[in-house]
């Protein structure tokens, strides 16, 4: 059996039992790499990999099917209501479908949290960069940042509602505040954390300013980066719905609180979660992409 | 001591004058070089050698031009070195490749300035010259130790150098791997004739390599003994005079013959 990701004759005889198939070898090899321990090698027999990926495929989902039916059993049996069942909420998510209010709603929060994401990360990325590079510059700013950091955005929304209004420029402004101090952290961390010896190949070639930071800097701290941008995007998704309750009158979060107010429609509010919780993980795992992108990979499979 | 021992007949590449380096640290000043006097030839192979500690990859890093002299000067080609320069590369353990580049990318990294053509065809030749073929678009992480140094010299070399500064650059290789790696310095610095400084505290890796050997003390590092080693290559590593040769470093250093 070939195996991929391993130079010819180097080391690999440790791992010799090991035999990879289907797609997933190279997740195992970079789980091998960072952790060349026994407990992490698993042996996959080599005639039947699609039953197998099928098999493993189906453990989350099987696992989601029993917690579903466990909380309908449960409400079911139980005389007062304290939660919708799994077949109300999902009468509450065709109601709000009927109603064209999904989409718009999903869209409504989508919009936000790009808005104030994107400029968190135009803004934060490249000057925690500049921050980072230089100790001076970083001295300056650290106890501001410090300062600033332990306050949550939630903190901000009365002042938001006075500069902006209630309206999405607030809703805006709170996810921006909630993405911009984490995203310049990183960039800072990321910037200090690059080997001297990278920066000193750069000089040794002849790199001027312009280039070394194109060179060695940018792709040096890109898989920081994207661990950062990944933890931030999660955080904006938690402020635009605490943002909604508040400032404005669309999106998931206005959802929620809306329908308690509105009627005490727990199935519209449990509907919202769900599908909070849903297009959370769909933003995870489009952020992850990147993490598989081979000249990012690197920090993830290196010892 | 002979501060100034060069071979006749070849020009001087580098010269070090009267170099002494104080490091200042938390207000309290280390002296590390102690007044090192030494030149080197065009094309030749000299090593460092020294206990750990002792300063001597200080001096390289200062012959590189990432470290300035606290007092004294370095020059090379008659010129003094202000800063670290294409023509001279400094190769560090395999930590320098860029893990984010292919084997290809490393290698053309200071190629920049080349014509496409030009670029590939340098580095098809390096990626040959040190047997990484079939590798080209291989990342580091999944190169071996060996691999990755043999990564970083093809890099060095691929700009055309008149000199390279290594800098213990088998220390983190098996023996056996290193004992390859030596031969196949010792094959490529023969068919391209680049002055060599090569820091080690491995004696006879030294004595294995080197044109001259410079034994060092511990520090503050002065020159103790310039050693010529005079057996063509390949050398017999088991012949008596390697053996002589390598016993008076032993005694030079002052270690004892038995564990």
């Amino acid at each position: 059996m070939k195996q991929a990701g391993f130079a010819a004759g180097d080391k690999v005889h440790t791992y010799k039992y090991l035999a990879i198939c289907g797609k997933d070898y190279l997740r195992y090899t970079s789980a091998l790499l960072n952790r060349p321990s026994l407990t992490n090698i698993k042996i996959l027999d080599a005639n039947r990999p699609s039953v197998l990926n099928l098999f493993v495929w189906l453990r989350p989902v099987a696992f989601i099917g029993v917690l579903l039916s466990v909380w309908q059993i449960a409400i079911s049996r139980h005389t007062v209501h304290l939660l919708p069942t799994p077949v109300e909420v999902v009468g509450g998510i065709a109601d709000l479908v009927q109603h064209g209010l999904l989409l718009k709603y999903v869209v409504a929060s989508l919009f936000r949290v790009t808005w104030g994401y994107v400029l968190a990360v135009v803004l934060a990325v490249p000057l925690g960069l500049a921050i980072g590079w230089s100790r001076r510059v970083e001295m300056a700013f650290n106890p501001v940042i410090q300062i600033l950091r332990p306050i949550s955005p939630l903190a901000w929304i009365p002042i938001a509602i006075l500069w902006f209004g209630v309206g999405d420029l607030a809703a805006v402004f709170l996810i921006f505040l909630g993405c911009f101090l984490p995203l310049l952290l990183t960039a800072i961390n990321a910037v200090q954390s690059i080997p001297a010896v990278y920066i000193d190949v750069g000089r040794n070639f002849g790199l001027r300013r312009v280039d070394l930071v194109y060179r060695v800097l940018y792709p040096a701290v890109v898989p920081q980066l994207i661990v950062g941008l990944r933890i931030t995007l999660g955080i904006a998704w938690l402020v635009v719905v605490a943002a909604e309750m508040i400032a404005v009158n669309s999106g998931l979060g206005f959802l929620i609180i809306d329908a308690r107010n509105a009627g005490n429609r727990y199935d519209l509010v449990v509907a919202g979660m769900v599908l909070i919780g849903i297009i959370g993980l769909l933003l995870d795992l489009g952020i992850r992409s990147l993490e598989r992108v081979k000249s990012f990979r690197w920090s993830y499979s290196e010892d | 001591m002979e501060p100034f021992v060069t071979p006749a007949a070849v020009d001087t590449k580098l010269r070090v004058e009267h170099v002494n380096i104080v490091f200042d640290r938390d207000g309290k000043s280390t002296p590390v070089l102690n007044d090192i006097s030494l030149e080197v030839g065009d094309g030749e192979f000299v090593c460092l050698l020294g206990p750990s500690g002792c300063g001597k990859s200080t001096l390289l890093s200062t012959m590189a031009g990432f470290l300035s002299p606290t007092s004294g000067e370095i020059k090379i080609d008659g010129e003094a070195v202000r800063g670290p320069d294409p023509r001279r590369i400094f190769v560090f353990q395999e930590r320098g490749v860029f893990p984010w580049l292919t084997v290809e990318g490393n290698i053309g990294f200071g190629l920049f300035k080349l014509p496409r053509a030009e670029r590939e065809r340098r580095i098809a030749y390096y990626v040959k010259m040190v047997g990484l073929e079939g590798f080209e678009r291989t990342y580091p992480p999944e190169l071996s130790g060996g691999m990755k140094q043999r990564l970083e010299v093809a890099r060095a070399l691929a700009v055309n150098p008149d000199m390279l500064f290594l800098d213990e650059p088998f220390g983190a290789l098996d023996s056996i791997t290193r004992l390859i790696m030596r031969g196949e310095l010792l094959r490529i610095w023969e068919a391209e004739r680049k002055t060599v400084i090569f820091v080690t505290h491995d004696i006879d890796e030294a004595v294995q390599l080197a044109d001259r050997v410079v034994v060092m003390s511990a520090r503050p590092a002065t020159i103790q003994q310039i050693v010529n080693i005079d057996i063509p290559h390949p050398r017999d590593i088991s012949s008596p005079r390697y053996l002589e040769l390598r016993d008076g470093i032993f005694k030079q250093i002052g270690l004892a013959h038995k564990l």
